[in-house]
């Protein structure tokens, strides 16, 4: 027996009534071993304006690169403010397999929802300076002039990361169909 | 990636792209560069797990939230959770939010001139059971004006978000009930081309799970993306 996967639809506007009661911008507890990071930035529309009614889930694996071990969930919900901004704390994630056996670089998947998106946006962050990028088989696959917009660059003082969400245009944010 | 296989792409037609016209919205926020092919990888092909001490088993019921009861018709909205493949979808998490019998949102933006209801939040949650059962004691909503074109209005429906094993199967969805005569004129519902998946997002009232002088019954099945098919399968 054969089904279709049911068809997405927009969260809408009024998002928050059903999703922020689970926010969780604080990946890591204290005892959870790792980097320290925190991850910043703003979601901005083709306008050049913020958007104001963003959701970002994350997912990502614990400082071993294992996923959903108890201790580390690794799952994240963080909604953007009257600025467009979002900022969670979590731990630098490890390097877990990829493509062909080999390992990736570490990154954190996201998926993107808001009004205007019929479907959610799916995207990656990596971390600027990880030698591990160089040989990643999916930046590999990512056009390198457009890779910049998957890296997290820090800003400030150690371990405070900048990464922002570009929906069109020049500096537009790589999207990934998976 | 070995040992795990794979989840399958969407049937052409059955789902929408980011960029809709009809849909004003998505002109400012749909991607304008070509989205890159992603390999599922262990990232996309795990997820989060959400449990009991997140999810009460209250959440599951929109009309007592408050202390009086919301105004409205009451109904049990309830279905399933499959995978393409018909497999049950277990203790997966499944998130809801709608309008109140009057069409208005508890929200900063909602601007419609409605009347609020005190005794309605209109937000749930759930785990599905063993079986990827799910249910819902709700209230029907009522349809909202909403200004993408002149004299819009969104027909009756209930957002649903679900998690599913993996973080490709992430589905945010929305249910509507049969008969809306406003679904032809909708950009959301209209938003694909297939019209089997089209009328898959509208509910089925059924008078199974009707609760006598209660409240009435809407079905819902919701199918995530399910595995590909194995080797063996496809020979068969
Ligand atoms: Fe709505």
């Amino acid at each position: 027996m054969s089904l279709h996967a049911t068809t997405s639809q927009t969260v809408g506007p009024y998002l928050h009534i059903g999703m922020t009661w689970l926010i969780i911008d604080k990946l890591a507890p204290r005892k959870v071993a790792g980097e320290r990071i925190s991850i910043a930035g703003r979601v901005i529309d083709g306008d050049g304006k913020p958007v104001t009614d963003a959701l970002l889930e994350i997912w990502q694996a614990d400082a071993r690169g294992n996923y959903g071990k108890p201790g580390f969930r690794g799952f994240g919900r963080v909604a953007t403010d009257a600025k467009g901004a979002f900022k969670f704390t979590t731990i630098k994630p490890g390097r877990v397999a990829g493509p062909g056996g080999q390992l990736q670089a570490p990154h954190i998947a996201v998926n993107i929802f808001m009004r205007g998106l019929l479907k959610q946006l799916v995207t990656r962050i990596y971390f600027a300076d990880d030698p591990a990028n160089a040989e990643d088989k999916v930046l590999e696959l990512v056009p390198a002039q457009r890779r910049a917009t998957l890296i997290a660059r820090q800003v400030g003082k150690r371990g405070a990361l900048q990464w922002d969400v570009i929906l069109q245009g020049r500096d537009e944010t790589v999207f990934f169909d998976c | 990636m070995a040992g795990l296989g794979s989840y399958r792409r969407p049937l052409p037609g059955t789902q929408p792209d980011y960029l809709f016209a009809p849909y004003a919205s998505t002109l400012k926020r749909a991607p304008t560069r070509p989205l890159v092919m992603l390999p599922q990888t262990l990232t996309e092909l795990t997820g989060p797990v959400f449990g009991r001490d997140e999810v009460k088993p209250g959440d599951a019921d929109l009309t007592r939230q408050h202390k009086g009861e919301p105004i409205g018709e009451r109904i049990i909205v309830s279905g399933r959770v499959l995978d393409e493949n018909a497999r049950p979808v277990p203790h997966t998490l499944v998130e809801i939010w709608q309008a109140n019998s009057a069409g208005r949102y508890p929200h900063r933006t909602d601007q419609h001139d409605a009347p609020a209801d005190p005794n309605f939040t209109g937000c749930g949650r759930v785990l599905t059971d063993n079986n990827g059962g799910y249910r819902f004691v709700s209230i029907k909503p009522g349809a909202y004006p909403w200004r993408n074109h002149p004299n819009a209005w969104r027909p009756a429906h209930i957002h649903f978000s679900l998690f599913g094993p993996a973080f490709v199967t992430r589905l945010v969805t929305q249910m509507y009930f049969p008969g809306d005569p406003l679904l032809p004129y909708d950009p959301m519902f209209n938003c694909v081309p297939d019209e089997g998946a089209r009328q898959r997002l509208i509910s089925a009232f059924d008078l199974d799970t009707t609760i006598p002088e209660i409240a009435l019954g809407y079905r819902f099945n919701i199918i995530l993306r399910g595995p590909g098919e194995t080797p063996m399968e496809r020979k068969s």
